[in-house]
């Protein structure tokens, strides 16, 4: 589904991504794990080219969407996104946050995406919010709602770049639960975070990066249990 | 005492009520008014439109490393920031405009307007700017193209915070209005300068035209300061 050729990603001199090769299939849980500045959420983020890669190749769907005449604005409407800081649109009700890009897009009629919104609503017990702005919301309920948001595009992969690294310890329960229960209904995952929990009970491959390098990657049972490289088996040895 | 009070009363009231009722001057006033209203309204249009552009173009020339037209924007703003307005509506009116039945009028919102874009411009910018990254990445993501995420996402939040910079911008276009009396412009400033010529008496007609001004200031704060109580809704908690 996902296919990255030999992406490098440099801001300036600085060589972030150094020639990342990997291929991520339908239906994966891929969890991407690492110590903060060795390149995971910029790879991430070149995925939908949020950050445009300096060289390599990034196909979706059969589309080769570093090409400058591919559409990523299409692109970008299968792949949802969620961020550690949610970006929810203070300006708007939850529930316009949830219809603004399928109506705006032509996708939905506001009757279809109002409806679709109280549905991923009610999944998530938030429906008595709908009309509330995002300001009074907590950061859980925040977060719930940024990945509902990208779930109504119906997105064909979803992306996280560390969605619990800004939440209060409480709070990353609930939305590590809706994240294991979308995985659970088949969704296409990429996840960058830091919860090693979520990596083994979800993740059907495990990736760490290291400067900028894909360093070692297996099942998860074999990445916690039995690391190989010597860099893995450090950050393992800190962080476990 | 009281003798010289009391004439210094009467003296006050006649020169108001000669600067006021003979020749039905109050007429001259609301005829000026009307002509102030005219161009800080056009103005302010042309300026907020031409501020929006300017602003959205730099902002997209830095994101996107357009060197050039970001240069043109600047000297647009340097220009009109850094000559002053009495001259720009001279050489604007006198080289530009230099047909002889031209519409002052048309001029002054047209010259007024272009004045405050560049104003206006640099407060819009500093609104887009002052919004989180994370946003317009929000809008992008969900598949939205810049343009559509601009308009929905970063102005509406811009505009938010802007608004009282943007406020006192306005009033001081209104008070500058004053100025286009230079190029032959019967306005509010314009109408009292020609009451006192003919009574003589300069003082009470501009007392009146200040007291116009003040009225209208005081009328767009009020405006604007429930505007920012209305837009300020998703605020509270």
């Amino acid at each position: 589904m996902i296919e990255v050729k030999n992406l490098k990603k440099a801001f300036g001199d600085h060589l972030v991504l150094d020639g990342i090769d990997e291929t991520i299939a339908k239906g994966e849980k891929v969890v991407v794990i690492g110590p903060s500045g060795s390149g995971k959420s910029t790879f991430l983020r070149c995925l939908n080219l949020l950050e445009e890669p300096s060289d390599g190749e990034i196909w979706f769907e059969g589309n080769k969407i570093t090409d400058k005449v591919v559409n990523i604005n299409q692109i970008r409407q299968k792949m949802g996104m969620v961020f550690q800081q949610f970006n929810l649109f203070p300006h708007l009700t939850v529930l316009e946050n949830i219809t603004l890009a399928p109506t705006k897009l032509g996708i939905m009629t506001k009757e279809e995406a109002n409806e679709k919104a109280m549905e991923l609503l009610a999944k998530i017990g938030l429906t008595e919010k709908a009309s509330s702005y995002p300001g009074k919301l907590s950061g859980g309920q925040k977060q719930r709602i940024a990945i509902i948001r990208a779930l109504a595009m119906n997105p064909a992969v979803m992306l996280f770049d560390e969605p619990t690294s800004a939440l209060d310890p409480e709070m990353v329960g609930e939305v590590l639960e809706l994240m294991t229960s979308l995985a659970e209904d088949g969704l296409t995952m990429v996840v960058v975070t830091h919860e090693m929990g979520f990596a083994k009970k979800v993740a059907t491959r495990v990736l760490f990066m290291d400067e900028g390098k894909i360093v070692e990657q297996n099942t998860p049972v074999e990445f916690f249990d039995n690391p190989k490289h010597p860099r893995l088996q450090e950050f393992l040895s800190k962080v476990l | 005492m009281y003798l010289s009070s009391s004439w210094f009363g009467k003296t006050i009231y006649d020169s108001f009520y000669n600067a006021i009722v003979p020749d039905k001057r109050y007429l001259a006033y609301i005829e000026g008014l009307k002509v102030t209203l005219l161009i800080s309204f056009f103005a302010i249009i042309l300026g907020i439109l031409i501020g929006v552009i300017v602003a959205i173009l730099k902002v997209t020339a830095t994101n996107y490393k357009m060197k050039w037209l970001s240069k043109i924007c600047n000297i647009y703003i340097n220009v009109i920031r850094g000559t002053p307005l009495m001259v720009q509506l001279l050489i604007i009116y006198n080289l530009i405009f230099t047909s002889r039945n031209t519409n002052e009028l048309l001029v002054g919102a047209v010259c007024f307007g272009i004045n405050s874009g560049a104003y206006v411009a640099e407060i819009i910018r500093s609104g887009i700017e002052s919004i989180d990254r994370g946003q317009m990445e929000a809008g992008r993501s969900l598949g939205l193209n810049y343009v559509t995420t601009m308009r929905l996402i970063i102005l509406p939040q811009a505009v938010r915070n802007i608004l009282p910079a943007l406020g006192n911008e306005f009033i001081t276009l209104i008070k500058e209005t004053s100025v286009a009396s230079v190029i032959a412009i019967t306005d509010l400033t314009k109408a009292a300068l020609y009451i006192g010529s003919r009574t003589w008496d300069i003082l009470p007609p501009l007392i009146i035209v200040a007291l116009f001004y003040l009225i209208l200031v005081m009328g767009l704060s009020k405006l604007l300061s429930v505007f920012e109580r209305r837009m300020a809704k998703s605020d509270r908690s």
